[in-house]
């Protein structure tokens, strides 16, 4: 068609589709019929069915090595060259269907959602900019090309996030998401420039061969591979730079879902396990420490929390701790795997969440109350009579992510665990990582079944707004009900139907890669540790899940166990969690404060000093020299050069008309003189 | 008798009383009749010389050129006057100073 080859084909349209759909909408969006919402679902929708015909394809060749890879030279500067292309393996066309689906459900999602919205083709118009960028970071075969998506990605998500900027919280989101995805950008490009100055290619699979060649090594690889790594921290949302994901939650909830749950945020995630063979033995360590805390630390915050979102944001930022630990222990294609169910569940969640939230929010303004805040989960309860189809597939989803059987989540949880636990199997003084893992498996079955129960089960909380509470409409219900059933595990698993394992067409397809560094263990030998902790992991995860279970059971459902009275026992602990471990407050007091003051100081040297004096100074200086020069050449010059020459000429005139009398006698005896003095001097 | 000085000395004579009507006089005829005088002085030299110089016949000719020319210049100096006249209602020449500054 376009290229040659149907693969680079299909790529280049699943990238651009939405790109022309940002650029229809952004400039004649309000001019079109709806708004110009069809348009981008049009684009939406044709990547989707692309991205599964891919998918499709994959299956049909069945080739866990496929690999393609198309590129073009951008800029050809002599030294070296910075290519533009597309790699495409059986991971990129997992991850393009994951992007583009729970795209595409975002899409139909918000057409209910968004209804009525004063920036309603705008909003359609960034959605179509975020898959653009989210899809180029998907195929891109090279870090530069990497890096300009990312932060478009970037700059996407700020957008969408103050979508709503009327509200000074929304506004400040926005920035602050972006302002700390600029800071792990920052060691994102430091670690770009030190693998191109070691090896002299952007191109991801010549950077692997550099690094197998030994071309960069040691510590140099390592902080390479921190820097790398920091772009993902950044964009994924860890410790220390998680504190951006629970305020992006400002944004419209189908953004949340798209965005801040399945895809933008796995992004991080994605690259690290694209840049997987590159990775030090110590940089991966590094990744295995700040996923695992991450997992447990947000988890347990997310515990106390009221906001129906914010329990869902801290539960991504755990569950991208865990696909993130995953990494670091080796275990990457479970972290790719984990990756895929989070996506669907996740989504799931938060466009129940959404629905929520919707019915709340209706209910709310019909009986004109707008200070009850809706997505606080105190004011709800008891709405499974209500919100059947809400509540039947968030229970789905729940129990994926809580890692149940015969669920997604329980499949790539016990991968992450079982990795985990073979890693410090190996390594026994490593063994926190799995109790890191574990204790978050506890933890995240305890506070999401504390959501099913506090928003669904029980008692309404507020009555009156319980009457106006509806089931959402149909729009919104399908992609509940699409991605509650991809939750199934059947759909990772086929065509075995081993609820208990992940064997299937994923762990077929996808195969480990070898690390390119020298020292790392092979996939082989990961594989081999991994399949020893398997059983062990699952009966333990199995156990943890229940315990989890069965505790918020007790607490919000039985009512056996008083939640405030064990709130009030471990009141510290309880504080702290419920104030997030003060993060903001400290990143306030000993970050933000203090730069702020060395930025007035610097300001008050540049403004008050530099400029008032040395750069005013020259002004004042030039000033009186040109009044000066001025004055020399004005009145000394002008007036007596100048315009001397032009007073002498007239003097001269004056006096010399005085000889032209008029008289016709004169001028003949002036002639006569003249005649006589000549014939004199003549004579003479 | 017969020699130049004597014609030379007519012809002197006869220029410095055009000359002298030429710078006294007001009248704008009376001042054109002084230039007819110079130029007959300067007829009376040309022959002379044409006599006594022995230039032959060029002086004669020259002569005859000056008498057509001051025959000329008067009709055109006439002219001259009679515009004057219709434009100043004057012919005298201290009067036409439109000219002077």
């Amino acid at each position: 068609m376009i290229t040659g080859n149907i693969i680079t084909d299909f790529s280049l349209l699943i990238l651009f589709l939405p790109l022309v759909a940002f650029t229809i909408n952004i400039f004649f969006g309000k001019r079109l019929p709806r708004q110009g919402d069809w348009v981008s679902i049009g684009a939406i929708l044709i990547t989707l069915i692309l991205s599964l015909s891919m998918l499709l394809n994959m299956f049909m060749n069945w080739d866990p090595d496929f690999s393609h890879e198309a590129k073009f030279i951008w800029m050809d500067l002599g030294a070296f060259k910075i290519e533009l292309g597309f790699w495409v393996d059986n991971i990129t066309i997992v991850m393009l269907v994951v992007v583009s689906l729970i795209s595409s459900m975002t899409h139909i999602f918000s057409l209910e959602y968004l209804k009525g919205d004063i920036r309603y083709s705008r909003y359609y118009a960034y959605l179509g900019l975020f898959t653009f960028s989210m899809n180029g970071i998907v195929l891109a075969n090279n870090l530069i090309s990497l890096y300009i998506f990312w932060e478009l990605v970037g700059v996407s998500s700020y957008l969408l996030i103050a979508h709503w900027f009327e509200k000074p919280s929304a506004a400040a989101a926005g920035k602050k998401a972006f302002l700390t995805n600029r800071v792990g950008d920052i060691g994102f490009f430091i670690g770009i420039m030190l693998m191109f100055t070691a090896i002299g290619s952007f191109n991801i699979q010549e950077v692997f061969t550099g690094v197998g060649q030994g071309l960069i090594g040691g510590t140099l690889l390592t902080f390479a591979g921190i820097g790398l790594f920091m772009g993902a921290v950044g964009k994924s949302s860890q410790f220390p730079l998680h504190i951006w994901l629970p305020d992006a939650m400002e944004g419209p909830t189908p953004v949340s879902a798209l965005m801040h749950a399945a895809t933008m945020v796995a992004a991080g995630v994605y690259l690290t396990v694209r840049l997987f063979p590159l990775f030090s033995p110590d940089a991966l360590l590094v990744i295995a420490y700040v996923g695992g805390f991450t997992a447990l630390f947000a988890a347990s915050i997310a515990i106390t929390q009221n906001d129906i979102k914010k329990v869902l944001a801290y539960s991504t930022i755990s569950q991208l701790g865990y696909m993130i630990l995953a990494v670091g222990v080796g275990n990457y294609i479970a972290a790719f795997f984990h990756l895929l169910t989070h996506a669907m569940f996740k989504a799931c969640l938060f466009y129940g969440s959404g629905s929520v939230i919707h019915a709340m929010h209706h209910s709310l303004h019909a009986l004109d109350d707008h200070d009850t805040d809706p997505q606080d989960m105190r004011n709800m309860g008891g709405f499974k009579s209500k919100m059947p189809i809400t509540y039947l597939t968030m229970i789905i989803a729940t129990l994926a992510i809580s890692g149940v059987p015969f669920f997604s989540g329980f499949l790539s949880k016990d991968a992450i665990l079982a990795g985990s636990l073979g890693f410090a199997q190996h390594y026994p003084q490593h063994f926190l990582l799995p109790v890191f893992g574990f204790g978050a498996a506890a933890i995240t079955a305890f506070y999401m079944f504390r959501l099913i129960f506090m928003t669904f089960h029980g008692e309404a909380k507020m009555p009156k707004v319980f009457k106006g509470i509806h089931e959402s409409p149909r729009v919104m219900t399908f992609p509940l009900m699409l991605l509650s059933g991809l939750s199934i595990f059947i759909f990772y698993t086929l065509p075995y139907l081993n609820p208990l394992s992940d064997h299937g067409w994923f762990t077929e397809l996808i195969r480990a890669g070898d690390s390119v560094v020298p020292g790392n263990p092979t996939a082989h030998e990961i594989g081999e540790g991994v399949h020893h902790a398997h059983y062990t992991a699952m009966a333990l995860s199995l156990l943890v899940a229940g315990l989890g279970i069965g505790l918020s059971y007790l607490m919000y459902l039985k009512k056996k166990l008083s939640a405030e009275v064990w709130a009030n026992k471990m009141g510290f602990l309880y504080k702290l969690s419920y104030n997030k471990y003060y993060f903001d407050e400290n990143y306030d007091r000993f970050l933000y404060q203090p730069f702020l003051k060395l930025s007035r100081a610097v300001a008050y040297v540049d403004w008050d000093l530099y400029d008032k004096y040395f750069i005013n100074g020259f002004g004042r200086v030039t000033k009186w020299l040109s009044f000066h020069t001025g004055r020399i050449d004005y009145d000394g010059l002008d007036q007596s050069i100048v315009d001397g020459i032009g007073r002498t000429a007239q003097g001269f005139g004056k006096q010399l008309k005085q000889v032209q009398t008029g008289r016709l006698q004169n001028y003949m005896l002036f002639a006569l003189v003249g005649v006589i003095i000549i014939l004199v001097i003549q004579t003479i | 008798m017969d020699s130049l000085t004597n014609y030379l000395f007519v012809s002197v004579v006869l220029f410095a009383l055009g000359l002298y009507g030429v710078i006294t006089r007001r009248n704008g005829v009376a001042v054109l009749m002084g230039v007819e005088l110079i130029l007959n002085s300067a007829n009376i030299n040309f022959l002379a010389f044409a006599r006594f110089g022995g230039m032959n016949m060029a002086g004669h000719v020259f002569a005859l050129f000056v008498i057509v020319l001051a025959a000329a210049e008067a009709a055109v100096a006439l002219a001259i006057i009679i515009n004057i006249f219709n434009n100043f209602h004057t012919i005298n020449v201290d009067d036409v100073s439109e000219l002077k500054q």
